[in-house]
């Protein structure tokens, strides 16, 4: 056990890697789900240790050094609070989505490629906690890659369902490329300056040239600037974050349910974390904000999002695309909370982050068994299933009310850190738009229930049941726990809050 | 923990769940009995003052407290939910008992919420309730007419939202103990007509607080959605919602001029509408707009006699209120009709419903006898003697005056279009050949208690004057409610409104028509401005788009694919697009970072 302690850093992250190729090459017919399933449970236990191990240590930070190579030579991986949360969300969603993949999973893809899916499945998540846990920038990039390469070819494999699927894939695949060689590229320009890749390193580092620059003779100044830019660009698309969002709708609507699941409440949620990670440890809030004004240009971004994300959302009359539009403006609430670079708001990022992950995650998976008892997830298909799926329905609709921020649920308690955070900056416009924002989530919403609960199923309609227990327990646990954390956000709130504050250095 | 520490709302939304399961006779005991639980647990609380703190999102709420006008407002709530499921109980729609007791439970928490958070809260609680009471209505025009009613709250709901926050952000800079407290607005009243950074969040609390009282412009939505309930839906719609709204203005806003005018607009709106309206159930769903009008006029002047009086008409306001509403539900439920123009002559087989109907009526128009007169009264003294108070220390009073004018005149109004026009379309004019059955005993019931309170706090309003915010006051009035100068008033007043509406009555028979209203803004300005305004702009922008992509080689948003691939794989698969974007962002980004910061 000392020893599992010792290495839970990098057994977190090599356990599912080693499973992914394990599960590829022997996974086969049923056995793939199991392995999947197991290795998921074992992360989670790992990523909550985690957790209560980096809030016991004092100062709040472990360090671990692959192979015993001290900290810029060696690939070190750092876990502070921040990271912490995040490996619990990612693990957590990735657990539970992995419980209802089975039948879902087994009914949208055949059965040939089962062992193929749940391979990509585990490195699609080593992925995501290898962004989450590295302390090195371009370790960063490699676990990117690996997380984006098993996202498409799982997008691709929507195909048997919809060919659209394979379009959609390769869109994401060029973006996606495109958007990791920009940070790459960024990188490459930081190592220029700081001959560093490890975040830390380069931040101690970047400290001395910042001290040039008011001088006569600024050091590395375009160089820098060019690699933020690079990076910046390069996250943005990876998050998203509008007008970057363009591989995202079509890659969610044509993905297979539980996929889809997956990467709305994990993927662009690590996306942003990599940004938070880039701005304020990398950065550093003084230098992205007050030198270089990068919030202009996120906050600009973010309103844009909120607005066009929610209003493109009611547009949709495919549920599962507007869910995606909804998450583009979701995403927005996300920056403009980091955007504004205050512990509050970080806060409300931090929050919204796991509260959104909860909340989209559960609807996805109630509208995946949509697809499973249906096939389809047009809006005009799901008319009168409130009363033939009524607890599916009745999560999706809870859902809703948490994408609008109804109270007690736990999109109000994001949307009450974001407006408190926004009045706090004294933006008014801002608060302003996150609650134009949620009047048009209402809109959209209302849309969906509205047709769920008064709509006419035709009456040729074959007779049908509610979703298999495997599927609907899952569904109700995400939801469920939005609920939860709408109602006790203690929790959620001092996390989110002990985060927020430790990567500002703890100024107010 | 005990009973005491819980808010008593939750007695509600237990009863709710309940309901929600259970069949047969059961449903009969749960619905009848959570309301007497709810009483006496609200009035547990009220004797020894509880007062509940527990932590929610970092704050203390606290949602077990007790205002001054709590105990009379949780007391009417009960007693009129209790009277409400009876007359309800028969009726076969699963969904409409729950949802009444959320909607109950919405507005009861209210009542007793010590903090703005939980009174948003059981506010929202509020709003699903009562929507959910209008949608199983089951009307032609309920669905339609509900989404109004939702969209219409759902916004006064954010605006609410937003001021609370902003209120509460403002008090903890200001430094103040507890920043949460629902409390008076002192700094709005004082200086009410400045709108300010400094005073935004508190005009947002109070419009959202206006859009649930129905004042103008938003007095629409009484009279488009309440008349859509069921025959029970209604009784309980037209209690809760207005009522709340009225509770919530008298601890936030008492005293706030503003109310005097808006108040004196919805008395006179009200009988306006109602007068030109055929729809029975619509006639009364007018006359509470009229109503609530004298009850934001008492919240207006704000002396503690015109907030007692204010109460104690909400109060007898909400029991007559519902007998007319189920004398209405009655006749609907007996004969499937609405329209005073296909109604007429029931009072020949239907003698309870229609005599029930008259005591609603005598007392709404403050006959003395009955609660009207013991209550509203009160208001119209309290303008008088705070007419004279301003007088006597010089000051300008002539607002009051025209508002007491426009009351009395209003009194006489209400006695035409809800005294007499109602009873008398429904029960008597013409023979309509309708020979309905006297409805079941529940209804009945239902009915006959509630008029027997009528009576009961026109001759004996003691007890209810025992319960107002300040007794002492309400006391000294109670001992004047019944000289003679004041009757003989009150008689003479009646008696010539009533004779005009014979001398009009050929006028008054209305044929069918709809009344224009502000309503208009949301029902078709709304898609106008969609249409001529909204739309226009975003075709201008998509075009905009296309001539900026097109301009580059490759890049257009047109698929060049043949149409047989196109259909298997979409249209919407041009990669050139987005890559454009990314390169756009690159370049924006980079001179966000040179530029910007130049020019700062």
């Amino acid at each position: 056990m000392e020893w599992v302690h010792k290495h839970l850093p990098a057994l977190i992250i090599m356990v599912p890697l080693c499973m992914g190729l394990v599960t590829a090459i022997i996974g086969r017919r049923g056995a793939g789900w199991y392995m999947a399933m197991g290795t998921t449970a074992a992360t989670i236990a790992m990523a909550i240790q985690l957790l209560v191990n980096v809030l016991n240590t004092p100062g709040q930070s472990i360090t671990y050094m692959h192979g015993n190579w001290p900290a810029p030579f060696g690939i070190a991986y750092v876990i502070d609070p921040l990271n912490a949360a995040i490996l619990v969300i990612v693990a957590l969603i990735a657990a539970i989505v992995t419980m209802y993949a089975r039948k879902s999973v087994a009914s949208e893809i055949s059965v040939g490629k089962l062992h193929f899916f749940y391979g990509l499945w585990l490195f699609c998540i080593t992925g995501l906690l290898g962004i989450t846990i590295t302390g090195d920038a371009f370790n960063l990039y490699v676990l990117l890659e690996i997380s984006s390469l098993s996202t498409y070819t799982l997008v691709a494999l929507g195909k048997d369902r919809n060919r659209r699927a394979l379009t959609a894939a390769i869109n994401y695949l060029v973006l996606g490329t495109i958007g990791a060689c920009f940070y790459l590229a960024g990188i490459a320009y930081l190592y220029m300056a700081t001959g560093s890749l490890n975040i830390a390193d380069i931040a101690a580092r970047m400290q001395d040239i910042y001290a040039t620059w008011g001088t006569d003779s600024p050091q590395y100044q375009k160089t820098v600037i060019a690699g933020f830019a690079l990076m910046a660009v390069g996250l943005s698309l990876k998050l998203a974050l509008f007008p970057l969002h363009g591989w995202l709708p079509n890659a969610y609507t044509y993905a297979p349910s539980a996929v889809s699941a997956l990467l709305a409440s994990t993927a662009t949620k690590v996306g942003a974390y990599a940004f938070i990670r880039v701005i304020f440890t990398l950065m550093g809030v003084d230098f992205a904000y007050h030198l270089l004004r990068t919030d202009v240009a996120l906050l600009i971004s973010s309103a844009a999002a909120i607005l066009f994300g929610s209003f493109i959302a009611f547009r949709q009359t495919n549920v599962k695309k507007l869910l995606a539009y909804s998450s583009i403006g979701q995403v927005g609430y996300i920056t403009m909370g980091f955007a504004l670079g205050s512990v509050t708001g970080l806060t409300a990022s931090v929050i919204h982050l796991f509260n959104h992950a909860l909340t989209k995650g559960g609807m996805f998976l109630a509208l995946g068994v949509v697809a499973y008892r249906v096939g389809n997830t047009k809006l005009q298909s799901l008319a009168g299933l409130g009363r033939k799926l009524p607890f599916t329905m009745g999560a999706f609709t809870a859902g809703g009310l948490g994408l609008i921020g109804v109270p007690l649920t736990a999109g109000f308690v994001s949307k009450w850190y974001l407006v408190s955070a926004c009045l706090e900056a004294g933006r008014y416009e801002l608060a302003g738009i996150v609650l134009v924002g949620s009047l048009i989530a209402l809109l959209y919403t209302w849309k969906v229930v509205e047709v769920i609960y008064f709509g006419k199923r035709a009456d040729d309609a074959a007779p049908m049941r509610e979703a298999p227990l495997t599927m609907l327990v899952p569904t109700l646990l995400l939801i469920g726990g939005s609920l939860y954390f709408g109602i006790d956000s203690s929790l959620s709130a001092h996390i989110a809050e002990t985060a927020a504050r430790f990567v500002l250095g703890g100024t107010p | 923990m005990q009973m005491t520490d819980l808010p008593p709302a939750f007695v509600l939304f237990a009863a709710a769940a309940l309901l929600a399961f259970v069949r047969g006779k059961a449903r009969w005991v749960i619905a009848l009995a959570a309301p007497v639980l709810t009483l006496a647990d609200a009035w547990a609380i009220i004797d020894i003052g509880a007062s509940t703190v527990v932590p929610f999102m970092g704050y203390q709420i606290n949602p077990v407290h007790v205002h001054a006008a709590t105990p009379v407002f949780a007391t009417i709530f009960c007693i009129m939910l209790g009277g409400g499921m009876l007359f309800a109980l028969n009726q076969k729609r699963q969904v409409e008992l729950p949802a009444a007791f959320v909607y109950a439970g919405g507005a009861l928490g209210v009542c007793f919420s010590g903090d703005l958070i939980s009174m948003f809260i059981f506010w929202e609680i509020m709003t699903l309730g009562s929507t959910v009471v209008i949608f199983s209505g089951r009307q032609e025009g309920s669905e339609r007419s509900g989404l109004r009613y939702f969209g219409l709250h759902a916004v006064g709901g954010v605006l609410l939202l937003i001021g609370i926050v902003i209120v509460i952000n403002q008090r903890m800079y200001a430094g103040e103990v507890d920043p949460l407290a629902f409390r008076h607005f002192h700094e709005m009243v004082s200086g009410w007509t400045s709108l300010s950074w400094e005073s935004l969040g508190m005009w947002l609390v109070l419009i959202g607080m206006l859009i649930n009282a129905g004042a103008p412009p938003f007095s629409a939505w009484i009279g488009d959605s309440y008349p859509e309930g069921s025959e029970s839906g209604s009784v309980f719609l037209s209690a809760f919602t207005t009522k709340t709204a009225i509770f919530t203005l008298m601890v936030g806003f008492a005293g706030t001029e503003l109310l005097i005018y808006l108040g004196l607009w919805m008395a006179l709106y009200g009988i306006v509408y109602a007068i030109l309206e055929n729809d029975m159930r619509r006639i009364l769903a007018y006359s509470i707009v009229n109503q609530v009008g004298f009850m934001m006029v008492g919240i207006g002047i704000g002396t503690e006699l015109a907030i007692d009086g204010a109460s104690a008409h909400a109060f007898a306001h909400i029991i007559y209120k519902a007998l007319l509403l189920m004398s209405a539900g009655s006749v609907l439920y007996a004969t499937g009709k609405r329209k005073c123009t296909e109604l007429g002559g029931l009072y020949r087989t239907m003698p309870v419903t229609m005599w029930c109907g008259i005591i609603g009526a005598l007392a709404i128009s403050s006959f003395p006898l009955t609660s009207g007169f013991t209550t509203k009264s009160m208001i119209v003294a309290a303008v008088s003697e705070q007419g004279a108070v301003m007088a006597d220390l010089g000051q300008s009073h002539n607002h009051l005056i025209v508002a007491w004018f426009l009351l009395e005149a209003a009194s006489a109004g209400v006695f035409l279009h809800a005294g007499i026009k109602f009873p008398w379309f429904v029960f008597f004019q013409k023979d309509s050949g309708l020979r309905p059955p006297e409805v079941p005993w529940n209804m009945r019931t239902a009915m006959i208690i509630f008029a027997a309170f009528c009576v009961l706090l026109g001759v004996f309003p003691g007890p209810l004057y025992e319960i107002l915010p300040y007794k002492g006051v309400a006391a000294k009035f109670g001992a004047t409610v019944y000289s003679f100068e004041h009757v003989m008033q009150m008689l003479g007043l009646l008696l010539f409104s009533g004779l005009s509406f014979f001398v009009l009555l050929p006028m008054l028979k209305r044929t069918e028509t709809i009344s224009l209203d502000f309503d208009w803004i949301w029902r078709k300005g709304v898609p106008r401005f969609w249409n001529e305004v909204a739309m226009p702009i975003l075709q201008t922008l998509n075009r905009a788009q296309k001539a900026i992509f097109d301009f580059f080689p490759g890049a257009g948003s047109e698929s060049r694919l043949p149409p047989e691939l196109a259909r298997r794989i979409g249209t919407n698969w041009a990669v050139s697009v987005p890559v454009l974007t990314i390169t756009m962002m690159l370049l924006l980004y980079l001179v966000v970072y040179f530029v910007v910061p130049m020019l700062t």
